[in-house]
């Protein structure tokens, strides 16, 4: 469990951060829950790193109009801890909490989490389903990205090898809208077999919209289709045939843990108690 | 003075485990210190066509690198030391590094040593290895038949022992029975988990010839004595210290080849030499548990009473004999298959097999949890199909009080025991009456609760040397103490257990003041160095406190005497005239007049007014042989509601109700309780190691091995009844795989009776969601 041998440098600055990742040699280090367990194994065998961790300017939560700003390298428990987080993004709130253990939730960050894009993970999801938008870095300039445009496969993102993950932006929730976050965990690591993010909307009993997010299931989260939700009371039969065709184009994981079917199956009740959920606390 | 024993005092050993300043292998320094890494088979089984180590030898802080050749002629092979007698025990060579042929992944092939673990480490990746490979064969039952992949040369078939456990006649009770059920099991393997991973520490006085090794040890004197078969260096030339180690589950008792290499490589190269494990190479090469195939049978009549049991066992020992492995699902195994029952008729036919996976030996409960857990899968298959309620079934087979100590049909004799007793504290404490009147309730509201029963006994306390002998394992089980006693009045007591998370050095304490009458901090228990400690066996088979807390006992007892006799000579009393009272000797009538054990520990110590004939000095060795097992037991119960839309199963309620005799600590009794539990649900829920086809380790890490969590876990209820054995001074018997034995069973009956309403009669554990989930597709007639 020893790595190869690679070069340190703690930035200062992320001017400085730019400036190295421009040179095309380099691989950031946030939280290092990702990162540093793949060098230990000798998957990943970057010859330098720069480590982020002390940049300032990456972390934190603000408001910001109706929505909020969080800082790439903002670790989960800071998000656990902030009451705006609570209040304006309860979905990121809850999902949060179902992020691996307290250890790990001290030091990883959200746009560590969000770069690496593990297929399995819970983040992707949430921001999938918050409409969130990601704001990149580079010596060359800003980039703003669309979260339902960041993730393009497994491991696989639009970020670019000289860029910088800066901030998130999150939009105010929508009106008479309720969240929910339903994961059904692997044992032994901690990630989604198969697990459902959905922010619904709802005219007195009736659901008028619903904003659907999987994860663990293919090679990265997607928005999945249950608009046929809408209209309904989100009763089971009713939610049963909304999500019955949520994974259609999507091919489907199989390992050790679950086969395909069992997944596939996980995702469908996933998404019905998320919806179920998210319309109880709609209002 | 208030009596130690059964006092629930905080455990002295934690605060330095919880503040990270124990002593443990990896943290032995020594000024000339090399570092080691193991090369080892990507290939389950394969020959061997080129080992070229050029690059590695050239690579930056290299010292050495070693291979199987380089060995051949100048180390001995890595031992078995449990020959089973009768079953035909084939122990091909175990090399300590391979030399022809890989036999499975993690098989070393070479050893480098170097300047840093890192330059070790690098080296690794240099040494050039070309390898054909060969069929693998990784599940027991497949590896005995025609045309399987031969591992060994020596052994046909894969087959490295037949045993057969007979008893009564079951070929007539199966044949004459009315009423017969039968279960295929698959006990999966399990990696033992031990917080600390294996370490080794070697060095080597080329002056005097002497050897020490610090390493991860269960059982240093064992460890000593195998390490001078394999080194050829003599026993009192070998010193083993095993300072603090983090939980072994059976994992370090056995001999491994990576600490003799490296006794080696500090033997031959004249540095000292430190192996670590990391996580991964533990759970390649660090034995493995269970791995069993069983299938088996109960009979009986309809009135519920059990007439015969008969099982056929295939039980995978990996790529070659651990040092204790073929005692485990035999003597381990078979000789409990009467469990807490009268079962006249006994039969059992074990087949051991070679399969190209790593070494499977003892792991927490070794045996004994596979047999609790075919029985009592038996007995509940057996009620249920009778339709009767399978506690009434318990009830009607358990031993009663009054046939104790009663042997049963393979032939050991359980010592004593009051199973009714147990089992009915724990079925009022569950309210099991209640909660079936809430499970029919729920059971039409849709919802599936289940309950769960486990009536088990153990064999445990290993055990007579005399037996040991008859059942070849390669030493004795007894165990011995010194007590010494200083000046001051503080004491040493030295044990030859190796305590490694047990708590015994607070329990044994308290056995010591208590009979010197002082306080637990004037006694100081010395574990681990066969140097400075007496000749003992190790700790596991739960036998630490039954066996060696006797011995302590007994020395302490001894050194007593002879203060009692000093103190008669100084008081110019008679002996018989003397009382112990309040931590003294007192004369009878006249308590004015005494010694206190203090005084008479200087006196001794000084040694200017001994009475004639007497030795300076306070101190005593004793050695104890107990003349029987123990046979903790008890009875665990619990509740779980099943999700049938997803599989996941929530544990409502564990009660268990264990009796181990008296407590000498009940909050690590209670500990061991809680910790054998939590494993146990562990392998009831969520572990399995998964071996491919082609022998890859799939669950190599714990991202896929599913350790039990804290967060995962339920609250474990904790009661007793307190039956002391007749065998041992204490009355005590262990209880640090009580726990695990139980408590597999336990949650299994409860996940298979909530599910009962489907049809549902077994499902192989771990029941993990998916599992179960596939069950009722599978029970609702095929899945979607």
């Amino acid at each position: 469990m020893i790595p190869v041998e690679f070069d340190y440098a703690r930035a200062k600055t992320v001017r400085e951060v730019l400036n190295a990742l421009s040179t095309g040699e380099v691989k950031l280090l946030a939280g290092g829950h990702s990162l540093i367990p793949l060098m230990r194994f000798r998957l990943a065998q970057p010859a330098k790193l720069i480590d982020i961790g002390g940049l300032t300017e990456l972390q934190g939560i603000d408001v910001k109009g109706k929505g909020l700003r969080i800082g790439a390298a903002t670790t989960y428990r800071d998000i656990l801890d902030s009451g705006a987080v609570k209040e304006r993004a309860p979905l990121l709130a809850e999902a949060t909490h179902t992020i691996a253990d307290t250890q790990v939730r001290n030091r990883g960050t959200i746009g560590g989490g969000l770069a690496h894009a593990d297929p399995a993970s819970d983040m992707p999801a949430v921001m999938l389903a918050l409409d969130a938008t990601f704001n990149l870095r580079s010596k060359a300039g800003k980039r703003s990205v669309q979260a339902r445009e960041f993730f393009q496969g497994a491991f696989a993102t639009d970020l670019k090898d000289d860029e910088i993950f800066y901030e998130i932006i999150l939009p105010a929730p929508p009106k008479k809208s309720g969240s929910a976050y339903v994961s059904f965990e692997q044992k032994a690591s901690g990630y989604a077999i198969a697990a459902a993010a959905a922010v619904v909307t709802k005219s007195r009993k009736t659901i008028t919209g619903v904003t659907l997010a999987i994860t663990g299931v293919g090679d990265k989260a997607f928005l999945a289709d249950a608009s046929a939700a809408v209209g309904t009371h989100g009763e089971d039969a009713e939610l049963d045939l909304a999500v019955a065709g949520i994974l259609s184009g999507i091919t489907v994981n199989a390992d050790i843990h679950a086969s395909a079917e069992y997944r596939s199956h996980l995702a469908r009740v996933a998404a019905k108690r998320a919806i179920q959920t998210a319309l109880g606390r709609a209002g | 003075m208030a009596t130690l024993f059964g006092s629930g005092i905080k455990r002295r050993e934690d605060p330095r485990f919880l503040s990270g300043t124990g002593l443990f292998t990896d943290d032995v320094k020594l000024p000339d210190l090399a570092y080691a890494a193991v090369v080892r088979s990507p290939y389950a089984h394969a020959t061997i066509t080129k080992v070229d180590v050029d690059a590695a030898r050239k690579s930056p802080g290299v010292i050495a690198v070693i291979t199987g050749k380089d060995l051949v002629g100048k180390v001995g092979t890595v031992p078995c030391a449990f020959n089973v007698p009768g079953c035909g025990l084939i122990t091909p060579p175990h090399h300590m590094l391979a030399v022809d042929k890989v036999r499975y992944v993690g098989d070393g092939v070479a050893l480098i040593v170097a300047e840093s673990r890192a330059a070790a480490r690098d080296a690794v990746d240099l040494v050039d290895v070309d390898y054909e490979p060969l069929g693998a064969t990784v599940d027991p039952e497949k590896a005995v038949q025609p045309g399987a992949p031969q591992l060994h040369a020596e052994v046909p078939n894969n087959v490295a022992l037949t045993w057969v456990v007979a008893g009564g006649d079951a070929e007539a009770a199966f044949a004459s029975a009315p009423v017969k059920v039968k279960l295929r099991i698959v006990q999966q393997r399990l990696l033992p988990t031990a917080m600390e991973p294996r370490a080794a520490v070697a060095t080597f006085n080329k002056a005097m010839g002497q050897l020490t090794l610090w390493t991860t040890s269960q059982n240093p004197h064992i460890h000593r004595f195998l390490c001078s078969l394999m080194l050829g260096l003599p026993e009192h030339k070998i010193r083993v210290i095993s300072p603090d180690v983090g939980g072994g589950f059976g994992s370090k008792i056995p001999a491994y080849p990576d600490e003799a290499l490296v006794s080696y490589a500090a033997m031959t190269l004249g540095r000292s030499v430190k192996w670590t494990e990391d996580r991964s190479e533990n759970y390649k090469v660090t034995i493995h548990g269970r791995d069993h195939i069983e299938y088996v049978e109960m009979c009986g009549t309809k009135d519920g009473t059990i007439t015969g049991i008969r099982t056929k066992v295939y039980a995978g020992l990996g790529a070659y004999a651990s040092t204790a492995a073929p005692g485990v699902p035999t003597i381990l195994h078979g000789l409990m298959y009467s469990g807490a029952y009268m079962i006249p008729n006994i039969h059992g036919t074990i087949v051991g097999a070679y399969t190209s996976t790593a070494p499977v030996d003892a792991y927490r409960g070794a045996g004994r949890p596979e047999a609790t857990f075919l029985i009592e899968r038996l007995v509940d298959t057996f009620a249920r199909e009778l339709k009767l309620d399978p506690v009434e079934v318990r009830r009607k087979n358990l031993i009663p009080k009054e046939k104790m100590p009663y042997t049963v049909a393979t032939g050991i004799t359980y010592d004593s025991g009051d199973y009714h007793t147990a089992m009915d504290k724990a079925l009022g404490i569950i309210d099991y009456k209640g909660f079936r009147e809430e499970q029919a309730k729920a059971r039409k509201a849709g919802k599936y609760l289940g309950i769960g029963v486990s009536t088990y006994t153990e064999i445990c306390g290993l055990g007579p040397s005399q037996v040991a002998g008859q059942i070849g394992f390669g030493g004795g089980l007894y165990e011995s103490a010194i007590v010494r006693v200083y000046p001051t009045g503080m004491v040493r007591a030295y044990i030859g257990t190796r305590p490694h998370g047990q708590g015994e050095e607070t329990t044994f304490a308290q056995i010591v003041a208590d009979e010197f009458g002082v306080p637990v901090e004037s006694v100081e228990i010395v574990a681990g160095d066969t140097d400075n400690t007496a000749q003992g066996w190790g700790t596991y088979g739960s036998r630490t406190t039954a066996v060696g807390g006797a011995a302590l006992k007994n020395a302490a007892v001894k050194v007593k005497e002879k203060a009692k006799k000093l103190a008669a000579h100084l008081l110019e009393a008679n002996e018989n005239d003397l009382e112990w009272n309040d931590g003294k000797f007192q004369v009878k009538g006249s308590p004015a007049q005494a010694k206190s054990f203090g005084e008479l520990a200087l006196m001794a110590n000084v040694a200017w007014n001994m009475p004639a004939g007497m030795e300076p000095g306070l101190e005593a060795n004793a050695f104890f042989d107990p003349t029987n097992f123990v046979f903790p037991y008890g009875t665990h119960i619990s509740t779980v509601e099943v999700d049938i839309e997803t599989g996941d199963t929530k544990i409502l309620r564990y009660v268990c109700v264990d009796d181990c005799g008296p407590h000498i600590n009940p909050m690590i009794v209670e500990g061991q309780v809680h910790g054998g539990v939590i494993q146990g649900i562990g392998e009831a829920m969520q572990e399995i190691a998964i071996y491919t086809d082609d022998g890859q380790l799939a669950t190599g890490t714990m991202m896929d091995y599913a350790v039990p969590k804290a967060s995962q876990m339920p609250r474990v209820e904790s009661h007793y009844t307190y039956t002391p054995t007749p065998v041992n001074p204490l009355g005590v018997k262990g209880i640090g795989e009580a726990g695990t034995i139980a408590s597999v069973p336990c949650i299994v009956n409860a996940v298979i009776d909530a599910l009962s309403p489907l049809g549902i009669t077994h499902i192989d554990k771990p029941l993990t969601p998916a599992r179960v989930w596939a069950a009722i597709q599978q029970a609702k007639g095929g899945a979607k």
